[in-house]
């Protein structure tokens, strides 16, 4: 138990270092991390601190959040296969997003994408409220949210359909990838707080999604209110995810497979699994954005690829598995 | 002292009366079996009783905070979910929720419910297993340990029995018996009506929507009533054994 902590924070530690020390700027280990402690007044200190230090410090908040969305999902829903996008924020995010791109709004202003994506969130989340309403069985969550990504998914690929300018359309297409290349500490400081915030509501359903395990019935009982717990998982989530996607774009697979992957490490109890799934899609995040700039350091290869090429198989060989013990 | 109290208790769904003007209270140290036959709203009662649905009239128990609830009431679902694959002892520690604050730890009194709820539901041998992997008995077994380990004043339980193999059927029961001879109540709704009958000290017979009998097994499994709202009859005896009560054949 407290093994798997140090393992994971000890991995996440040692995989931010990694991030920290490898771009296509030929730097030295010891060199860059002494460029980010003491200000050289040079290209080096510029290169550690603007470009490496807001790249890596976004793939751990950004892979953390969504790891402890899909678990906190995953333990409300109790189904597996729920993933944080479920509910539709990720993808009212990406249209409102690829609405600033179409537009110009993005180009106007520094913070036109990221705000606007927000703003996005904020419409799917209220959207999916009203359809799904406060109280109810999840079922209702699950359709309401399958609804809205459909038809935000169905209105993103309207503009790119109807797009004048091919330079939006691939600048669009790009941006829906996900990726967390050429970020500023700005992202950071845009994201910080919601995600924050977002991570603190969610850690307070720990309790509660143990209690669900045994059903809404007997966990409302227990005095679980479903009620609160629909609320904070909604708008918890739709602060992490909403924060995410309009800093980073579309960034599949963590929020999936993470809580999937680390299940059986913690006893398969929810609350556990929430904060192990913090760290875990930290750690996925971190590595995936590292093998993007050592593999294919020229290509700009897109995070979101990688997450979701290392995650289908990975998603699969666990289908085997759990079909192989008869679950 | 009243652990439940329903006056003038009804559940309207979809404009339609499932209960009506029901009158019933529960003390402590009663096992009441609740009986009756298939949708006349059993289930319906039980839960409109502990606030899970909406209901008209007056339930004591809704009075409460959920929080007063979860330390007054224990309730054990009809549907035997388990989600996850956790082991037995931290499913039934699920059965302490209520009696923690926030970020709390499991205290010794914890551990020990616990430990007692595993004796009663003779489980003890299957703390470190997988509770989703054991047989439906078991899992039955393994749930009603978890509603026992709340240690609440009234324990309600849907069909608790409804799977188990006679001994652990009779067990359960007398864990029951037990329960209440400690003070506390039980409030069970079965199908058996012979187990109902042996162990109950007091039955209750919904039917149509509404309490068609009330009081000690002897006194409401009549001839009459059990042909008329089960429409069977049954042989019904009281020997050296106890009262022993047997379904014969339905009549039309």
């Amino acid at each position: 138990m407290t093994r798997l902590a140090l393992l994971l924070s000890t991995l996440v530690l040692a995989l931010f270092i990694a991030a920290l020390v490898v771009g296509p700027a030929d730097i030295g280990i010891y060199q860059s991390l002494k460029a980010l402690f003491v200000d050289d007044e040079g290209p080096m200190t510029l290169v550690m601190r603007e470009v490496r230090l807001p790249r890596a410090l976004l793939a751990v908040m950004i892979g953390g959040s969504l790891g402890l969305a899909g678990a906190a999902m995953q333990g409300y829903l109790r189904n597996p296969l729920a993933d944080p996008g479920l509910i539709g924020v990720s993808g009212s995010a990406a249209l409102a997003a690829v609405l600033a791109i179409q537009t110009g709004l993005a180009a106007s202003f520094a913070f036109g994408l990221p705000l606007s994506a927000l703003a996005g969130a904020l419409i799917g989340v209220f959207l999916v409220l009203v359809l799904a309403g406060p109280r109810g069985s999840s079922l209702t969550l699950i359709l309401a949210g399958i609804a809205i990504s459909a038809l935000a998914g169905a209105f993103t690929s309207l503009v790119l359909n109807l797009s004048p300018n091919p330079f939006a359309a691939n600048e669009i297409v790009f941006w829906m990838m996900g990726s967390l290349a050429d970020k500023s500490m700005t992202h950071v400081w845009v994201a910080l707080p919601l995600i924050v915030l977002g991570a603190l509501m969610l850690a307070t359903m720990a309790r509660g999604l143990d209690a669900l395990t045994l059903g809404e019935d007997a966990a409302e009982a227990m005095g679980i209110g479903l009620r609160r717990i629909r609320l904070t998982l909604i708008f918890g989530t739709a602060a992490v995810v909403g924060a995410s996607t309009a800093v980073a774009g579309a960034i599949g697979f963590v929020g999936l497979v993470v809580p999937h992957l680390l299940r059986p490490f913690v006893g398969a109890r929810p609350s556990r699994l929430l904060w192990a799934s913090a760290f875990g899609g930290a750690a996925m995040l971190l590595a995936a954005d590292i093998a993007v700039r050592a593999i294919l350091p020229a290509r700009d290869l897109k995070l979101g690829v990688v997450t979701a090429l290392v995650g289908a198989p990975l998603f699969l060989h666990l289908i085997y598995l759990t079909r192989r013990e008869g679950l | 002292m009243r652990l439940l109290t329903l006056t003038d208790f009804g559940v309207t769904r979809r404009k339609r009366d499932i209960l009506r003007g029901v009158n019933l209270s529960v003390g402590t140290g009663e096992l009441v079996g609740i009986i009756g036959p298939n949708g006349a709203g059993k289930t319906t009662l039980m839960r409109a009783a502990l606030g899970l649905i909406d209901c008209i009239g007056h339930s004591s128990i809704c009075a409460l905070s959920p929080r007063e609830r979860g330390r007054a009431v224990a309730w054990m679902p009809q549907s035997r979910e388990i989600a996850w694959p956790v082991d037995v002892e931290t499913l039934v520690m699920l059965g302490r929720t209520p009696h923690f604050v926030t970020g709390q730890r499991p205290r010794d009194e914890d551990l020990a419910a616990v430990a007692r709820a595993m004796q009663r539901m003779d489980l003890t041998e299957f703390k470190g297993r997988t509770a989703m992997r054991l047989s439906g008995g078991e899992q039955a077994r393994v749930l009603i340990a978890r509603a026992l380990a709340q240690e609440t004043p009234l324990l309600m339980a849907d069909e608790p029995i409804a799977g188990l193999d006679p001994a652990h059927q009779i067990a359960t029961m007398r864990s029951f018996v037990d329960l209440a001879r400690d003070g506390h109540s039980v409030i069970v709704s079965l199908h058996d009506l012979g187990l109902a009958a042996r162990h109950c000290a007091r039955l209750i017979v919904i039917d149509k929507g509404g309490i068609a009998a009330d009081g000690p097994p002897r006194d409401v499994l009549t001839p009459a009533l059990v042909r008329g709202t089960f429409g069977i009859r049954a042989y019904l005896e009281s020997t050296p054994d106890g009262f022993v009560f047997q379904p014969l054949e339905v009549v039309a």
